[in-house]
């Protein structure tokens, strides 16, 4: 079998006294969807954060398809091929779906002039290979969009930079019904097209639609590793609420 | 700056990202141009301007009100002479609120524009005293815009580095730069007036083109606009996009020359058009080009959006904040030397009375939005031209300055009044 193409081990951080994560396995492999769950303070964000380059690890080790890496930076998770679409999404409500798409990365003629008709384009063809198809123009303002939309948006932007592995924290947090079966089924087609996906979730129904296998995390430790074809909500839900711990937090083992 | 639509797309095409390679086969999309009509065009903008997307719309309106109002009341604000007057009157004014109009786009304020310009007039012309330092005109004119944009600088750093909020740090500048501006003046001067002798500074706001110049600006203008117009939908149908029908840009560009050709026959049957009027055009053309087509100018505008978004795109906010506010203070310098040159002196209350509100509020009064990320460069023409035309057309009617302060006032009013609730119906609508 291949290298997974995202894979941590021993992941801990510490804020200050409180252990965030601690000793964290925690892999992808190309074409699934993994789900991240765990309830408020398991350390789900922070594991993600520290995947993306925003928090140093403590300790631990990651490869990228077998070959180790450091993260130090979100520029560093970006050239990797790991993109975080963030539950706020980062999108300027004032500027159009392409000027999002393309924020600080446009492209230029000369250097500084923008070359819109070829942005336009691309986004366009971006959308449609992603089969978004949901937007009228790639020329509306973001704000005119629906919570499903921007996700679209959202997602879209971070898959254009040829990334690997794509990590959505709670895609579907604000959605209605129909909405989040928009993004779901986009999250399934990414994977379709050999793309890691994370998705970080509350909701145990959206993620045993969607994901291939679910990591539990409780306390800041890995509790449970689940193929979702051979288990059941109820397994995840005693694993979040009283999956067993190596390591119980506060006692002063380290080694 | 030549762009060739024909040679440019090849460039591009290799770096095209291309997702899409893996994909399965293209499913119908809803994204393929459709060739516009003239009825689909004017519908959208009618549906637009339904949901509060005015764009340029109330000054119009506003426009053609004020020219009924005093146009009734007075026999001479229609005379040609008012007109050129009118385009001297607001050269100035247009000038400093281009730079208000980037700090606005940006979601912060500066207070300090006004007396800033009157630092870059009074340096200019104490550098000018023929009594004194008697540098020449051009070395005068780059120092003081040079101090005023060093000016924008310090202030800019003052608000990204120690984090003060820009209408703290600029009221503060408000103050000093007035101080320094009287400091300057009565000390070299007993009257507190410096009078400037330098003629091709003077010229700047006094001198006129000549009939033939103005006609030639008056059709040279149209005909770049058309080409860029003609250029833009050739590009964007070369690529499949839609583009706007040739109709709509046929009677735009017809509109803009009947526009400016009525403007340059009436300036010419007077003095002619001023030469500043060209000065604020190019500056106009100049920077409207910063603003939308530049990746400069993208960013000012992702940074009124949403400056977290901007700062996670990579996007360095603290030098967007820095250059906008030394622009502003460019501007205001050049504004100011474009007043000092109208009035050929500078003296201790350059700078005062109005000037401040008026660059404000043109810019917002043009559309530019308080809040950040909304508004146009042509927004600081628009209002300056409205500010202006209120100004003189109370002037002739021989009003009380506090009359013209209240009228003013409530223009300004009626203006951020038609922003918020524009503002409110497109939120209702979930048009931004």
């Amino acid at each position: 079998m291949t290298d997974p193409l995202l894979a941590c081990e021993g992941v801990s951080k510490a804020f200050g006294a409180v252990q965030a994560l601690y000793r964290v396995d925690f892999e992808v492999r190309a074409g699934e969807v993994m789900a991240l769950v765990g309830d408020n303070g398991a350390g789900k964000s922070t594991l993600v954060k520290c995947v993306a380059g925003i928090y140093p690890m403590d300790e631990g080790r990651v490869r990228v398809e077998g070959r180790p890496v450091t993260v130090h930076h979100p520029r560093d998770a970006a050239r990797l091929g790991i993109e975080v679409v963030y539950q706020d999404l980062a999108l300027a409500d004032n500027l159009d779906v392409t000027a999002n798409m393309f924020l600080g990365r446009e492209r230029t003629r000369q250097g500084f002039v923008l070359d819109e008709s070829s942005m336009e384009q691309a986004a366009r063809e971006t959308l449609r290979g992603l089969s978004v198809t949901t937007l009228g123009s790639v020329r509306q303002r973001v704000a005119g969009l629906s919570g499903g939309q921007r996700q679209a948006v959202a997602v879209a932007k971070s898959v254009m930079w040829n990334s690997k592995l794509l990590i959505l924290d709670e895609p579907t947090a604000a959605l209605g019904v129909v909405q989040t079966r928009q993004v779901l089924d986009l999250v399934r087609r990414l994977a379709d097209r050999d793309l890691g996906v994370v998705i970080v979730s509350h909701n145990l129904h959206d993620v045993f639609e969607v994901a291939d296998r679910i990591t539990v995390l409780r306390l800041g430790q890995r509790v449970a590793l689940l193929d979702r074809a051979e288990t059941t909500q109820q397994d995840v839900v005693h694993a979040i609420t009283a999956g067993t711990l190596d390591h119980v937090p506060g006692m002063a083992d380290r080694g | 700056m030549t762009i060739d639509p024909r040679t440019a797309p090849d460039v591009d095409a290799a770096d095209v990202v291309g997702p899409e390679e893996t994909l399965p086969p293209a499913i119908p999309a809803g994204f393929e141009a459709t060739p516009e009509t003239l009825g689909g065009y004017l519908r959208r903008w009618w549906q637009g301007v339904r949901a509060g997307e005015l764009g340029s719309l109330p000054i119009i309106v506003g426009l053609v009100v004020i020219a009924i109002v005093f146009g009734t009341l007075d026999d001479t604000f229609y005379v040609e002479r008012n007109f050129t007057n009118l385009l001297l009157q607001m050269a100035a004014m247009s000038t400093i609120a281009i730079g208000v109009v980037f700090v606005l786009l940006i979601g912060e304020i500066d207070l300090s524009v006004a007396y800033v310009s009157a630092v870059g007039g009074v340096t200019m012309t104490l550098l000018l005293r023929p009594d004194g330092s008697n540098w020449p005109w051009w070395a005068a004119i780059g120092f003081g815009l040079l101090v005023t944009t060093l000016i924008g600088l310090v202030q800019a750093l003052v608000i990204t580095k120690a984090g003060v909020p820009s209408f703290v740090v600029t009221l503060a500048g408000l103050l000093i730069w007035n101080g320094v501006v009287l400091i300057l003046t009565t000390q070299y001067s007993t009257s507190g007036t410096i009078r400037i002798q330098d003629d091709t500074v003077v010229g700047i706001a006094n001198d006129f083109l000549s009939d033939a110049w103005g006609w030639a600006v008056a059709v040279g203008g149209v005909a770049a606009y058309a080409l860029t117009q003609l250029q833009t939908a050739r590009s964007r149908r070369a690529r499949g996009l839609d583009s706007k029908p040739a109709i709509v840009i046929f009677l735009q560009v017809a509109g803009l020359a009947v526009v400016t050709g009525a403007a340059v026959w009436y300036a010419n049957r007077d003095r002619g058009i001023p030469s500043v009027t060209l000065l604020v055009l190019i500056l106009f053309v100049f920077w409207s080009f910063v603003a939308s087509r530049t990746r400069f100018g993208r960013h000012v505008y992702a940074v009124g959006g949403n400056a977290e978004a901007a700062r996670r795109a990579g996007i360095n906010v603290d030098r967007v904040r820095i250059t906008v506010f030394m622009i502003a203070g460019f501007m205001a310098g050049l504004g100011g030397i474009i007043l000092a040159s109208r009035l050929r002196s500078v003296a201790t209350n350059t700078g005062g009375g109005d000037l401040l509100l008026n660059v404000i509020a043109a810019a917002v009064i043009g559309g530019t939005s308080l809040f950040g990320g909304r508004g146009r460069v042509v927004s600081a023409l628009l209002g300056a031209l409205v500010i202006a035309s209120i100004a003189n057309g109370m002037g002739l009617l021989n009003l009380a300055t506090g009359t013209k302060f209240v009228i003013t006032g409530l223009v300004l009013l009626a203006a951020v009044l038609v922003d918020s609730l524009s503002t409110r119906r497109r939120a209702a609508r979930g048009v931004m």
